[in-house]
């Protein structure tokens, strides 16, 4: 019986040593730390639609936020099935992390590498489905490595894209873009250029691309 | 006994495993280690926290109480308890219930697994059979 209550403590003191040391080890940097503004590729977004699409709609989102999650999840799927696929509208997805979210730069890189390798929009979704991750604070690396696992993503590719933060310099572009544009929250949207004011809500956006397509009628 | 033995000696590796998963759940553990597993994925899903708590935490209180029940059970004067056995039993079938719930979420609505959530599967089905096996073998009546 000695010989058992003594497994027993050198379980648990192996097993907590473990995890103490587990507890000490320095975390990861926060991946939304400022980074090094590489020089504009030219690039302006990635696109749902027809490029002869009458209509384009450019939208101003932020992975971490709240609202832009709701409005991919719940709207965003309409409006594919009702404007994007039926050859009326081309979106336009531009990134503009807020200053405020710890890790939606990060995240816009995420996306950014999986674009590299052709999947930007299944990121996109991942991102904006999964979205438990931004309420929980905490560094989402080990998560978003997962979603490009799952997306049969390459990802030693994936890594050394992220690691490298490649494409720090297209968000930042594309934040001040929006900036310059007058973008103070988001989602904001763009229809043909010019602000939208609307509710971001698909029958919205429908009826406003109903009205517009009978113009260029 | 040794079943008794067995039980004590899983419920203390599924406590760490489950002390591992809600520390990480805190913001404590700053990363899981999961190999090519999901880990991460269905430890930030919505499914991790039930009534408002981590479901990790649902484990450290159950691995914790199956361990000193079966630390009692050692114990001479109740070695031979019935009721103890009974107590056994019920916490363990009440976690392999939760551990099936937890199993099928993974399997069949996340479509990940989480290794740390197999190892503690895994633990809570072999105590479970062992608290079984224990009541078989316990006495009718009470000392």
């Amino acid at each position: 019986m000695k010989g058992f209550y003594l497994l027993l403590v050198g379980v648990a003191v192996i097993g907590g040593g473990v995890l103490w040391y587990g507890s000490q080890r320095t975390p990861a940097p926060a991946p939304s730390a400022p980074v090094a503004v590489a020089a504009a590729d030219g690039f302006r977004g990635y696109t749902l639609g027809s490029d002869s699409a009458a209509i384009e709609i450019t939208e101003y989102s932020d992975f971490e936020c709240p609202f832009c999650a709701s409005f991919a999840t719940v709207q965003m799927p309409v409006i594919r099935e009702q404007l994007i696929a039926t050859g009326k509208v081309r979106w336009r997805y531009r990134d503009f992390p807020l200053p405020t979210h710890a890790y939606s730069r990060f995240a816009a890189l995420a996306a950014q590498c999986a674009g590299e390798q052709g999947k930007f929009w299944e990121m996109h979704d991942q991102l904006f489905t999964n979205h438990q991750w931004a309420q929980t604070g905490k560094n989402p690396r080990g998560l978003f490595r997962e979603f490009a696992r799952g997306l049969g993503l390459d990802v030693d590719k994936y890594d050394a894209c992220m690691d490298g933060q490649r494409y720090a310099g297209r968000v930042q572009a594309s934040v001040q873009e929006g900036e310059a544009r007058g973008v103070k929250g988001t989602p904001s949207f763009y229809v043909n250029g010019r602000p939208y004011q609307g509710r971001s809500a698909s029958d919205d956006f429908k009826a406003l691309v109903d009205s517009l397509t009978k113009k260029h009628k | 006994m040794i079943r008794r033995q067995a039980i004590v000696l899983l419920a203390l590796v599924g406590l760490l495993v489950a002390t591992y998963l809600w520390l990480y759940k805190i913001g404590v553990l700053g990363e899981l280690q999961c190999g090519t597993g999901s880990c991460e994925y269905v430890q930030t899903s919505g499914y991790a926290q039930l009534l408002g708590l981590p479901v990790a935490l649902y484990g450290v209180a159950g691995y914790a109480t199956l361990l000193a029940l079966g630390l009692a059970g050692l114990q001479r004067r109740f070695a031979s308890d019935r009721r103890l056995s009974v107590l056994l039993a019920a916490l363990a079938t009440a976690g392999f219930g939760f551990t099936i719930y937890l199993t099928a979420i993974e399997l069949f609505v996340l479509h990940a697994i989480c290794r740390w959530c197999v190892a503690s599967a895994v633990i809570m089905s072999a105590t479970w059979v062992l608290s079984l096996a224990d009541l078989r073998r316990a006495p009718a009546t009470t000392p």
